[in-house]
């Protein structure tokens, strides 16, 4: 049980520093090395807490994916070395007020839901579905997402589905004259159509169509 | 006390496991580089030891011998963690393979979540490399290869999905037990042929080796790297593709299972059968080097996108009606 409480400690301790340093390293692209660290010490907690398929999860989807991708964003727009302006400026940045209101919304959002706390006894009072000890985390959580709650998952699918298809809308141009290659007009093609003999006349040359 | 000896029995276990592990990456690059030579009719490395096989332990006592060189401009802590990185990770995965039904490291509940999710974090090793040496051709190769093996990654999703409908469980043990009667290679063989053009390219090996392509990036993410820091990427890399002939075998060619239940085949320990299977797939990877020609990159992203994806997609669909429609769902 000592050892259980010290790993959490470590791991919760590592989440906490690398989320502050998310916001407080200069270099951007640490900023995201530091986010990946914060993404796989939370999975590890959520494994600590018996919930292997949500830390699988989450290593799979936030790291394995998304925070590649942050990686690639903030590499290729070679933003590495624009430094933070939190510590250097002197109150001018206009961020600052912007970004004061989010953080002052989420914390009354917090405020509301840790409020709402229940923690591990009372919320097994009060639930009513009954819990079924025998079964894996993964079999479980699909025996109640693909059932009781599979209209609230088919939902939040529409709502990824939407988010996919108007990110492909927005950054979709097309651009004329790009010469695109064509499997099947290459495979379809023969003799006939690639080779033409012409009789030339002295003098005059061929015109070939461009 | 008791807890101590635990303790030095599962360190005792992780070795068991980790330096056959090593041993045989170094015995694998010795394999490819003699089937790759075999098709070229040449002799392939032959001088050290018999056969040539310590080749590839000369190769690392070179390797360590030499100097480690880093760039003046390189963002020096990066440079470092990127080799370890991919060494670290393509070793820890090997925790959850079952070489037979008692012989496991860690026998998880969500096994092939767990060997998906350590596979995906492979492309850090590279993207941290490319970018921390602060170079052109590194950078490019970096980017090349974090778009590729996270296009690839998404149809090998999908293909364990498909795998998944069939058993009814993530842990690997449950899917090798699975198989027992028919390997998945026979229903699902268009799955398998996918699943293994898809850890290819996942490996960056031949024909999709172009974050290293050295006709257009000189070595790609390693070229700034000498040394024992490149040994490491170089055998991160093979260990990486033993484990993807590994989880092939595990997937599709029933493990740790004899192909026929009877005498002279189940006699032989569970373990080699596994291990000739990985051998097997391993030796197509090695042949395909030698035989194909590397791919164009847009030609790659088309294959991953716009072929792998919607047909694996299609064959979940048909994999879950045929189960559904025969009354063969796992759990029932």
């Amino acid at each position: 049980m000592i050892a259980h409480a010290i790993v959490f400690y470590i791991f919760s301790l590592i989440a906490i520093v690398s989320a502050i340093m998310v916001t407080v390293s200069k270099n951007t692209v640490n900023s995201v090395f530091f986010l990946i660290l914060d993404f796989i010490s939370i999975s590890c907690l959520f494994i600590m807490i018996g919930a292997e398929f949500l830390g699988m999860i989450m290593l799979i989807v936030y790291v394995g994916a998304v925070a590649v991708l942050f990686l690639f964003v903030v590499m290729m727009l070679n933003v590495a070395q624009q430094k933070n302006e939190w510590f250097n400026s002197s109150g001018r940045s206009s961020h600052i007020p912007v970004g004061l209101l989010v953080s002052i919304i989420i914390f009354f959002e917090l405020i509301i839901v840790i409020g709402g706390w229940k923690y591990k006894p009372d919320l097994l009072d009060s639930i009513a579905i009954e819990i079924n000890t025998d079964l894996t985390n993964t079999q479980s959580l699909g025996s109640v997402i693909y059932t009781d709650y599979i209209h609230l998952f088919q939902l939040s699918g529409m709502v990824l589905l939407v988010a996919m298809i108007g990110a492909i809308v927005l950054t979709f141009r097309q651009r004329s004259g790009v010469k695109r290659q064509s499997y099947f007009k290459q495979i379809s093609r023969d003799r006939k159509d690639g080779i033409e003999l012409v009789d030339v006349e002295n003098n005059k040359g061929v015109k070939i169509d461009a | 006390m008791a807890e101590l000896f635990i303790f030095f029995e599962q360190i005792y276990r992780i070795l068991f496991l980790l330096i056959p592990v090593l041993v045989s990456v170094a015995m694998i690059v010795w394999l490819d580089r003699r089937v790759w030579a075999f098709v070229q009719k040449r002799r392939g490395p032959n001088v050290v030891g018999p056969f040539g096989l310590f080749q590839t332990l000369a190769d690392a006592l070179k390797y360590i011998f030499k100097e480690i060189i880093i760039p003046a401009s390189a963002n020096k802590i990066i440079f470092i963690l990127a080799p370890i990185v991919t060494m670290t990770l393509a070793l820890i995965a090997w925790a959850v393979i079952p070489f037979s039904e008692t012989f496991v490291l860690a026998d998880i509940n969500v096994g092939i979540l767990y060997l998906f999710a350590v596979s995906s974090l492979g492309v850090y090793g590279i993207i941290m490399g490319g970018w921390a040496s602060n170079s052109k051709y590194p950078f490019l190769g970096a980017i090349r290869s974090a778009a590729q093996m996270v296009s690839y990654e998404v149809s090998i999703g999908v293909i364990i999905i498909n795998v998944l409908l069939c058993v009814g469980s993530l842990n690997l043990s449950d899917i090798v037990l699975a198989q027992k009667d028919l390997w998945f290679v026979i229903p699902l063989f268009p799955m398998f042929i996918i699943f293994f053009i898809s850890a290819l390219a996942e490996t960056n090996r031949p024909p999709f080796d172009l974050p290293e392509a050295e006709a257009e990036l000189v070595a790609g993410y390693q070229t700034e790297y000498s040394g024992m820091m490149y040994a490491m990427f170089w055998l991160g890399e093979y260990a990486n593709i033993l484990l993807m002939c590994a989880m092939g075998s595990i997937l599709f060619l029933g493990g740790w299972l004899s192909p026929i239940d009877l005498f002279p085949f189940n006699a032989i320990p569970a373990p080699i059968w596994l291990i000739l299977k990985i051998l097997f797939l391993f030796i197509l990877f090695a042949l395909i080097k030698a035989i194909v020609p590397r791919y164009r990159y847009d030609q790659l992203m088309k294959l991953g996108w716009k072929i792998f994806l919607p047909f694996s997609l299609i064959y979940v669909v048909l994999t879950a009606s045929f189960l559904m429609y025969f009354d063969l769902l796992p759990g029932n």
